[in-house]
């Protein structure tokens, strides 16, 4: 009976250790948990790689932040900036009006096109035409999502919504949906990996609708954090001006991720 | 996808050091243990608590309880846990400011024991309760004909003459607790399932980490059936033999 | 699992209040208070999405209750050989099964229904033949693999509480069966059987209450459940707590009617014992 006990208090002891975490002041920059290439990828050591990873630590090198890499479930990324789980969000989250309702956003610091890929065999281009009658796959609570909602699902295609991008890539290259709707440049990281290219191609940019597509994408925000807001988008600038911004994304990139 | 069977079982996909997974797998398997050991002592502390509650508390505290342990059994964890995750962690430091603290940092393995917790609170406080009751009242009426205060009679009889009747239920208890881990999956914690589905992501290779997860877990249970069959088999020393 | 067990983690018919305890002094006072919190919930709080939302959450809440129902159905009937091999079948089958239950019971549901859809399911379009075959059309569906996966584990959970119920029925009872000259079929369908579901009953209660815990894990491969229509409130709104609250409550809802259902059977069947 005793050592019963003795293994229950045992139990708590390490259970209470296990509570007992030191509290800090930090920025904790939020963003989506799952492999977002070549964004954000979670390498097997546990470190986070890509461009925008290399973002994140430009920005808060530039502006003297103690930022803490705090990778969140992307659905619930939003409520995570609002509760205070997370401080900011940097993970290609773009700046829409519809965002801007229950959060702020920074300057954008990039911006590229939307696109559609889709199996190999099949011709069809990225219209609402094209997409009648096909099962497109996107990522939940995305631009991408809202737009194929508005003008895709109204001309006939039906809609399957995904937790994180990379299984909705997964479930195109299984021959489960007809088509994929996502940033062009992930999903030209994927059409270039091993999988997306022996099954599919690129069907074409999607029509802009900056309403729903949004200005780019920006650094989220609460909206009482003004100050905060003030030091990302200088500190936006002043990579941009020194040149760091040009070096790392050259790395990863071919053309001005930044866009017009 | 290419049909290459040689490529679905590519072994050094789950080797121990970068760019195996391997690795990664047991850091969030022991990520998963921590949560289940916290979440599981700090249920048996609520359960405690709950079922001396609701077994010997007042009227309205009898009634409180029951709501508790009734709104538990009858919500998916995985809801609860997305409300005590967003809710009860922000609950929480708003009750510290109106208390006069301050904001604490609640850190994601601190918001995971609470919600495990808390969920294993309500149901041990169920198991507790019929434990409690399974004691002979003539052994506590004992107690209290030798003059010991309500505190001594709960350390030196009701607790240790109820657990041989709550060992099996608690046992089922850790269990649970154990899988349940999974689901803050769901909520981006990086315990083993989580990390499972990155490094599946990453590498592709879905069927091989989800089966190499499940054999983490399974293992789990295993190990643990051995300690329980030894913890059943002292607690019940002395007991006559049931059928 | 253990009766008591499934017990303390489900609601069970012996928890619902009588009518008469609502008139206690005490009891007013705290309804009281409950009914104000109610009203500073719907008063205080945004609930404006709601109507736009209720054909969606209507057809969500159909596709919870068609997962729960038909996979306790499955499941029950794969639970009921699968206990009774334990007992009686031979030596390979009985430790096929128990390792088919230990392996299920030991590994987490979300783990599994992952295994099934992005794991298995990704293999099949490999195999041209899976892939013109007449399956195909389900295979690349979702609900499915959460069938599969809320069956399996059903029938795991289930088995077990079979196995049990199987092994208590008296030998007395079977012995006189066999006394009669009732052949083994007989003997299983008139006694073994029916005296076992008797003694697994209430367990099974517990373990469809279980069951509909389970199901909104379907929704993380894109079923669309009541879950996955909360969840997408949640995304369009951007309402933390709402979306939320209001699910708690159809759940424990849900809950309510299931065990309300069951107490109402439990009543005309004579009870264990008496």
């Amino acid at each position: 009976m005793k050592n019963t006990l003795k293994i229950l208090s045992v139990a708590l002891a390490v259970g209470l250790a296990g509570t007992a975490s030191v509290a800090a002041q930090e920025i904790k920059v939020g963003f989506a948990a799952e492999p977002y290439p070549p964004f954000t990828s979670p390498d097997a050591s546990g470190n986070w790689e890509g461009w925008e990873v290399e973002f994140q630590k430009a920005i808060c090198a530039e502006a003297k932040l103690d930022c803490v890499i705090t990778p969140v479930a992307w659905d619930g990324i939003i409520p995570a900036l609002t509760t205070k789980k997370i401080d900011v969000i940097i993970g290609s989250m773009s700046i829409t009006p519809e965002r801007m309702k229950t959060i702020d956003f920074s300057d954008k610091y990039y911006n590229t096109p939307t696109a559609v890929i889709g199996p190999k065999d099949v011709a069809f281009e990225a219209t609402p035409e094209g997409l009648a009658g096909k099962t497109i796959g996107v990522q939940v609570s995305t631009i991408h999502q809202d737009y194929a909602n508005k003008y895709f699902v109204a001309a006939g295609a039906t809609l399957k919504e995904y937790q994180t991008q990379d299984e909705a890539n997964n479930d195109l290259a299984a021959g489960r949906l007809d088509a994929v709707q996502a940033d062009s440049i992930t999903l030209d990281a994927f059409l270039k990996s091993e999988q997306g290219a022996a099954c599919c191609d690129k069907k074409g940019n999607v029509v802009d609708d900056p309403a729903i597509l949004g200005a780019g994408v920006g650094v989220g925000i609460r909206k009482e954090d003004t100050e905060l807001k003030g030091k990302i988008n200088a500190a936006i600038k002043a990579i941009r001006e020194n040149g760091t911004y040009e070096t790392f994304s050259k790395k990863y990139f071919d053309f001005d991720v930044y866009g017009g | 996808m290419a049909a290459d069977p040689g490529s679905l079982v590519n072994w050094s996909l789950l080797a121990l050091s970068p760019p195996g997974w391997g690795g990664a797998l047991l850091r969030g398997f022991a990520n998963s243990l921590q949560i289940a050991l916290g979440g599981y002592s700090l249920g048996l502390l609520l359960g405690i608590g709950g079922a001396f509650g609701k077994l010997y508390g007042g009227p309205i505290l009898r009634d409180l309880m029951e709501c508790y342990t009734t709104i538990v059994r009858a919500v998916p964890e995985l809801v609860l846990i997305l409300l005590l995750y967003y809710a009860g962690t922000d609950a929480i430091n708003q009750l510290l400011i109106l208390v006069g603290f301050g904001t604490i940092d609640i850190s994601g393995l601190v918001a995971g024991i609470f919600v495990i917790g808390v969920v294993q609170g309500a149901y041990s406080t169920e198991v507790l309760r019929g434990a409690i009751k399974a004691v002979p009242a003539g052994q506590i009426e004992a107690a209290r004909a030798y003059g010991m205060s309500p505190t001594k009679v709960m350390t030196r009889v009701t607790l240790p003459a109820m657990l041989p009747y709550a060992i099996p239920g608690l046992s089922n208890l850790w269990l649970i607790a154990t899988k349940d881990t999974a689901l803050l999956a769901v909520v981006g914690f990086s315990e083993l399932t989580l990390v499972t589905r990155q490094a599946a992501g990453t590498t592709k290779s879905y069927l091989l980490f989800f089966l190499a997860a499940g054999a983490l877990y399974l293992a789990l249970t295993l190990v643990s059936n051995v300690f329980i069959k030894m913890i059943e088999r002292r607690s019940r020393r002395g007991f006559v033999e049931q059928s | 699992m253990t009766e008591t067990t499934t017990h303390a983690m489900a609601l069970s018919p012996q928890d619902l209040p009588k009518a008469s305890s609502f008139f206690k002094p005490h009891r007013i006072f705290l309804m009281l208070l409950f009914a104000t919190l109610v009203f500073c919930i719907a008063w205080f709080m945004r609930w404006d999405w709601l109507p736009r939302y209720l054909p969606r959450l209507g057809s969500g809440m159909l596709v919870t209750l068609a997962m729960l129902f038909s996979t306790a159905a499955l499941g029950f009937l794969f639970a009921v050989p699968l206990g009774l091999v334990q007992v009686t079948g031979p030596r390979p089958l009985k430790w096929a099964a128990s390792w088919f239950c230990t392996i299920i019971r030991g590994t987490p549901l979300l783990l599994q229904l992952w295994l099934l859809y992005y794991g298995l399911g990704s293999l099949f379009p490999q195999f041209p033949a899976i892939r013109q075959s007449f399956l195909w059309p389900y295979l690349r569906e979702s609900w499915p693999y959460g069938v599969a996966a809320l069956t399996i584990s059903f029938a795991a959970y289930e088995g077990e509480v079979m196995r049990g119920a199987f092994a208590g029925v008296p030998a007395g009872e079977l012995e006189a069966g066999r006394a009669y000259g009732m052949s083994r079929w007989t003997l299983f369908r008139r006694i073994w059987l029916p005296r076992a579901l008797h003694r697994a009953l209430p367990t099974l209660n517990g373990e469809t209450v279980l069951q509909l815990k389970s199901t909104p894990l379907v929704a993380t491969i894109t079923v669309v459940d009541l879950y996955a229509v909360i969840s997408r409130v949640r995304q369009e709104t951007f309402l933390t707590y709402e979306p939320l609250l209001l699910l708690a409550l159809i759940y424990m809802g849900l809950t309510g009617l299931l065990v309300i259902a069951f107490k109402y059977f439990e009543n005309r069947i004579p009870t264990r014992g008496a």
